[in-house]
C-alpha cells in the first residue's frame, strides 16, 4: 500500500481524509500559504459579501414584504407575486421588456454580422471605418440618447428634414405609441452594434487561412465558403454575441429613461424602469424587489435555453467546456 | 500543364472579382458609415451654434457663427465643473481599488492553496450572472441605513469589488509560468513581495484591460448615480448632463446641451484610443473564451 501515498489513508473515512486536509493547512509548512491566501482574498472577499452577496439575500427577504421605507417592513409572504398577476402595467413592461430584446438583438447581430465581414476584408483604410463604426459604443448613454430625442423631434428634428428632402413626411417617432420603442431599438442599435461588431470580427480573424484555401481548391464559391466555412467557424463568437447581448437588453433602462422616460402611454416602458419607477417614485421596495426577481428568473431561463440550444448549431461546443 | 494554366486563368479571374467586391464593400461602408458618424457629427455642430442657428429650420450642418463659447457657458452652468471633479474622482478610486482588490484576490485564486479556495472561486463566477436590477433595491436600502445617501461613498465603495475582474485577474495570472515564482520564493521572497514584484508587473496586460473596461463602465454609469445621488453638488456628469435637459424652461438650450455632451466624450475617446488595444483584448478574450 506504500505506493498509494495519497491524501486519503487506509481505512479512514473521506469526512476525516478531508478534516485532516483542512488541519493540514493551518499546520506545519502549509501554514504560511495559507494564511496569506486568505489575507489576499481578504479585501475582495469584504467588498463581495456586504456589496453582493447580502444584498442578494436581503432581496429575498424584501421581495416578501410591503415596505415603504418610511415605515418597518411588514411580512406579507407572496402577496407581491399575487399582486403582479392583476397587475396591467406588469404585463404591459413585460412585453415590452421581451418586445425591445427580441427585436432589437436579432436585428443588431444581423447587421453587426454583415459589417464585420465586410470590416475582415483586407483593404487600405480599413481601420478608419473601424474607428467610425465602434465610436457610437463608448459614447455615453447619457449623451448618445439626448442627441436622438432632439434627432428624432418630429418638428425640428434631423430625421424627419432628411425625409421630408424625399418627399416624406416622418412620424412622430417618441411622441407615437407605434413608433417609439422603435425609435429606441435604432437608437441602441446603432449605439451597441460596435461591440456585437468586434466579437464577430475577432471570430472571422481566427479562421485560419488555410480552410478558404482548401475550399476554393475543392471549387467553391464565394457564397459556399461563407455558408460553409465562415459561418460555422463564426458560432461560437456568435453564440456569445447572444448570450451576452440578450442579457443586456432585458437590463437596458438609460436610453428608455432618457429618450422616453417610459412613454408615450407606456408604451416603451420596460420591466427595468418599471421597477425603477415602483422602488424609487412611489417607494414600493417590495413590489420592485418582486419584478426585480421575475427579471432574473427570465435571465436565468433565456439563458440556459441558449446553452441547451448551443449543442445544435455551435460548432464544437461540446469540446470547449 | 493544364492544370497550372487552369489555376492560373482562375487566380486573374479573382483578382477582378476582389476589386469589384473591394469597391461594393467601400460603397456600402461609407455609405452606412455616413449615417453612424452622423448623429455624432450633429452632436459637434451644434455644440458651436448660437440659439438662432439651433432653431433654424432647415437646419444647417456648419454653423452659421461659430460660438466657442458655449463650452464656456455649458462648462459654468449647472454645476458642471463639479460634476466633471466628481466623475473623475469616483472613476479613479473604482479603478484603482478593483485593480488591487482583483489582483490581490486572482493571485490567491491562481497560485495559493488554501481550503474552500474552489468553492469560492465557483461562487463568485455563479454570482456573476446576478444582474443589477436585482441588487439596486437592497443595496439602495443599505446605503440609506449606512447614512450614504448623496454622498460619494455610495457610488465608490459598493464597486470597489468586481467578480469579473477578479475572474479577470485569475484566469490570467494562471498563465504565467511558475518558474519566475519560485525562484523568487526560493530567493526568500514572502508571499507579497512575490505578488508585487514578479506576478504584478507580468499582470500588466491584463491590469490595462480591467481599468480601460472599468473606466468606460464607470464614466458612463447612470441609473446607480441616479437613485443614490440626489444632492446637485454630489452629481456625476450623466447626471447633470440629463438632468440639464429637463430644466431648462420654454425653448431648450441644445447647443449648451451639446456642449456638454461633446465634452464628456472626450475622456473616453481619449482613453479608448491610448488604451484601444486592450480594450480590443478584452472584448476579445472574455467573448471567444466565454463562448467555450
Amino acid at each position: 500500500m506504500a505506493a498509494a501515498v495519497k491524501s486519503k489513508r487506509e481505512g479512514e473515512s473521506a469526512w476525516a481524509a478531508n478534516w485532516r486536509d483542512f488541519r493540514g493547512a493551518f499546520t506545519g509548512l502549509r501554514r504560511d500559504e495559507t494564511i496569506a491566501g486568505y489575507l489576499f482574498l481578504l479585501p475582495n472577499l469584504i467588498g463581495f459579501v456586504i456589496f453582493m452577496l447580502f444584498p442578494i439575500l436581503f432581496a429575498c427577504y424584501i421581495m416578501l414584504t410591503d415596505w415603504s421605507l418610511a415605515k418597518d417592513p411588514q411580512f406579507v409572504g407572496l402577496k407581491n407575486f399575487d399582486t403582479m398577476l392583476n397587475d396591467r402595467l406588469f404585463w404591459k413592461s413585460l412585453g415590452n421588456s421581451f418586445y425591445y430584446t427580441f427585436v432589437a438583438v436579432p436585428t443588431g447581430i444581423f447587421i453587426a454580422f454583415w459589417l464585420a465581414l465586410a470590416l475582415n476584408r483586407k483593404m487600405r483604410g480599413i481601420i478608419f471605418f473601424r474607428t467610425v463604426y465602434f465610436l457610437p459604443q463608448i459614447t455615453l448613454t447619457v449623451a448618445a440618447a439626448t442627441i436622438w430625442r432632439w434627432i428624432y423631434q418630429p418638428e425640428i428634428g434631423m430625421i424627419n428634414h432628411a425625409l421630408e428632402l424625399f418627399g416624406i413626411d416622418g412620424p412622430k417617432w417618441i411622441h407615437d405609441t407605434k413608433w417609439a420603442m422603435p425609435s429606441v431599438i435604432i437608437m441602441s442599435n446603432w449605439q451597441g452594434i460596435g461591440f456585437a461588431m468586434l466579437i464577430l470580427l475577432a471570430g472571422l480573424q481566427g479562421i485560419p487561412e488555410e480552410y478558404y484555401e482548401a475550399a476554393s481548391i475543392d471549387g467553391a464559391s464565394g457564397w459556399q465558403r461563407l455558408r460553409f466555412v465562415t459561418l460555422p467557424m463564426l458560432t461560437p463568437a456568435l453564440f456569445f454575441v447572444v448570450v451576452t447581448s440578450l442579457i443586456g437588453a432585458f437590463q437596458a433602462f438609460d436610453q428608455f429613461y432618457i429618450l422616453t422616460q417610459g412613454g408615450p402611454a407606456h408604451a416603451t416602458t420596460p420591466l427595468t424602469l418599471y421597477i425603477f419607477q415602483n422602488a424609487f417614485t412611489f417607494f414600493k421596495m417590495g413590489y420592485g424587489a418582486a419584478l426585480a426577481a421575475v427579471v432574473f428568473v427570465i435571465i436565468f431561463i433565456i439563458t440556459i435555453i441558449q446553452w441547451q440550444l448551443a449543442r445544435r448549431w455551435v460548432v464544437g461546443f461540446e469540446e470547449g467546456d | 500543364m493544364a492544370n497550372v494554366t487552369k489555376a492560373r486563368d482562375k487566380f486573374f479571374g479573382q483578382r477582378q472579382v476582389k476589386l469589384l467586391v473591394d469597391l461594393f464593400t467601400y460603397v456600402v461602408l461609407s455609405v452606412v458609415g455616413i449615417i453612424f458618424i452622423m448623429p455624432f457629427a450633429w452632436m459637434v455642430s451644434n455644440s458651436f451654434k448660437d440659439i438662432r442657428g439651433i432653431y433654424k429650420y432647415p437646419p444647417d450642418f456648419i454653423p452659421e457663427v461659430w460660438q466657442f463659447g458655449n463650452y464656456a457657458e455649458a462648462w459654468s452652468a449647472t454645476h458642471f465643473d463639479a460634476g466633471f471633479m466628481n466623475s473623475v474622482i469616483v472613476a479613479a478610486t473604482v479603478i484603482l481599488g478593483q485593480l488591487l482588490t482583483s489582483s490581490l484576490a486572482g493571485y490567491a485564486f491562481a497560485r495559493l492553496r488554501f481550503p474552500g479556495r474552489d468553492k469560492l472561486f465557483l461562487l463568485y463566477i455563479s454570482l456573476m450572472m446576478v444582474p443589477f436590477t436585482v441588487l439596486m433595491i437592497p443595496l439602495y436600502i443599505q446605503m440609506r441605513s449606512f447614512g450614504w445617501v448623496s454622498t460619494l461613498q455610495a457610488v465608490i465603495l459598493p464597486f470597489l469589488v468586481t467578480p469579473w475582474g477578479t475572474f479577470l485577474m485569475r484566469q490570467f495570472m494562471v498563465t504565467i509560468p511558475r518558474e519566475l515564482e519560485d525562484a523568487a520564493r526560493i530567493d526568500g521572497c514572502g508571499f507579497f513581495r512575490t505578488y508585487w514584484l514578479i506576478i504584478l508587473p507580468l499582470t500588466k496586460p491584463a491590469l490595462a484591460t480591467l481599468a480601460i473596461f472599468t473606466f468606460v463602465a464607470n464614466w458612463n454609469s447612470y441609473l446607480w448615480p441616479l437613485i443614490v445621488l440626489a444632492k446637485p453638488k454630489v452629481k456625476t456628469m450623466p447626471l447633470l448632463l440629463a438632468s440639464f435637459q429637463n430644466q431648462s424652461g420654454m425653448r431648450t438650450p441644445w447647443h449648451l446641451i451639446m456642449a456638454a455632451a461633446t465634452f464628456s466624450v472626450i475622456p473616453v475617446i481619449a482613453a479608448f484610443v491610448i488604451g484601444q488595444k486592450y480594450y480590443v483584448r478584452g472584448i476579445v478574450t472574455s467573448g471567444i473564451k466565454g463562448g467555450g
